[in-house]
């Protein structure tokens, strides 16, 4: 069994899908930061059989309606002197901006380039987002 | 700031509101002096980024009937835009000028866009093959004033049913009124797209059957919707060939419908409904025509608050 030792204050991404992780990992940045990050592939679950973790040792600003998109079965547990403050269980964003990109040739946002691409989720089971201008219907497994 | 009001596709009016614009287009249409300087005034700017004769002279007439003004172009080409400018920064300026935008542009999604730039109220007259909301205000309200009613009839929709989104559009608000029926004839290739039947049909519980023959089912109509076969949809010329004379209305056909059938058509019309139909009373798509434009009259009126 692999020992971490515990961070005083940060975040812990916990229950990401296995080789999700490193995705997460790089969205984040985590590759370039001067402090220390734990980044777990494949530590056993019993819920989830395996999952990875990343363990970050400073308070960063994480935006969550991405990270629900990425995966909403992860949970984030905030840390403040060693102890855990806060779980915050993830869940898909209703609206997400310039996260999941319009692929329609037919859209306005194709030409209007300063257009943000905003998405509406319309099922929640299936993850399927709806494009605000045109409609064109995207799945938050695209963001994947 | 008060936010404009936007009519940008047909779910952006309640049925309620739907009602009233029926209530005054009927008045309007009955009174001819109503409202008549009701937009002394006023400007209404009609930005024709792709070229449209009927939509956008039914728009200049409503105005000019209700005593206002209009401006615009009916071409990018005799705009900004052919400068570059983006759409957001057109929509600002002539928001400088006039007192309600009517936008036609090819992009879909172009005219929410423009709404989130305008300080005046912007109604969407076709974005490419998305939402034309004042063209089913025009079919709803033809039916309403020649049938007296929007529920509990049965609608066929003929012809290409798979692109026409005047289609999509008419077939969605029916269906927000109880007990209507509605038949789709079209060939294979062009039939109603699934998401209408899975989005709206089957969730709403609306009766619907599919035939690709319209004399099947003609006698049991109540209205009925021809749109035109577009040749530049299909791959093969000879399945056009075969499939575009399956949906001509001629008289002999119009012998198998109800006395009291009404036939639309948003046209322009190509060949799909013969000349000599015209004649016979139940073909209604030159009045459609002129009710769109009282509809139209309608909703400026009520847009810019003036009755």
């Amino acid at each position: 069994m692999l020992n971490i030792a515990k961070i005083k204050n940060g975040i812990v991404i916990d229950h990401i899908k296995a080789e999700q992780g490193i995705r997460i990992f790089n969205w984040l940045g985590l590759g370039k930061v001067p402090y220390t990050v734990a980044f777990v592939v494949n530590a056993s679950s019993q819920r989830m059989g395996k999952k990875d973790i990343i363990k970050i040792d400073n308070v960063i600003s994480i935006d969550f309606a991405v990270l629900g998109l990425i995966d909403p079965n992860i949970t984030v547990n905030i840390i403040e002197n060693e102890r855990i403050t806060e779980k915050i269980s993830l869940k898909l964003p209703e609206r997400v901006e310039n996260v999941l990109i319009c692929r329609n040739p037919r859209c306005v946002t194709s030409t209007e380039k300063y257009a943000p691409h905003i998405f509406h989720l319309v099922d929640r089971e299936r993850g399927v987002y709806r494009c605000e201008y045109c409609d064109e219907r995207r799945s938050a497994e695209d963001f994947r | 700031m008060k936010q404009p009001r936007h009519v940008i596709e047909p779910g952006d009016l309640t049925v309620q509101e739907m009602e009233e614009l029926f209530t005054l287009q009927e008045r309007i249409e009955g009174e001819p002096n109503y409202l008549r300087t009701a937009c002394e005034g006023k400007i209404l700017a009609t930005l024709f980024f792709e070229p449209s004769t009927r939509t956008r002279l039914s728009f200049e007439a409503a105005m000019l009937r209700l005593g206002g003004s209009c401006l615009g172009f009916a071409e990018p080409g005799s705009s900004s835009v052919a400068k570059g400018e983006s759409l957001a920064d057109t929509v600002r300026t002539v928001a400088c000028y006039a007192d309600l935008i009517v936008m036609r542009n090819p992009k879909e999604g172009a005219a929410k866009l423009a709404s989130q730039y305008a300080d005046i109220p912007v109604i969407n007259a076709g974005d490419g093959g998305h939402h034309h909301p004042t063209q089913t205000l025009t079919d709803l309200a033809t039916i309403r004033r020649l049938r007296g009613t929007l529920s509990g009839l049965t609608v066929g929709f003929c012809g290409d049913l798979k692109f026409g989104r005047t289609v999509h559009s008419l077939a969605q608000g029916l269906a927000r009124y109880p007990g209507n029926r509605m038949v789709f004839v079209s060939p294979p290739e062009l039939r109603i797209p699934e998401y209408i039947v899975q989005d709206i049909l089957v969730p709403q519980g609306i009766e619907y059957r599919e035939t690709d023959k319209l004399e099947k089912v003609m006698g049991d109509l109540d209205v009925l919707y021809m749109t035109r076969v577009q040749k530049e949809r299909f791959f093969n010329e000879e399945d056009y060939i075969r499939l575009k004379d399956s949906y001509i209305l001629d008289q002999n056909k119009m012998t198998l419908g109800k006395k009291d059938l009404i036939v639309l058509h948003p046209l322009p019309r190509v060949n799909e409904i013969a000349m000599e139909v015209d004649a016979d009373p139940r073909a209604v798509y030159f009045k459609q025509a002129r009710y769109g434009m009282f509809v139209r009259m309608a909703l400026i009126a009520q847009l810019l608050g003036v009755r």
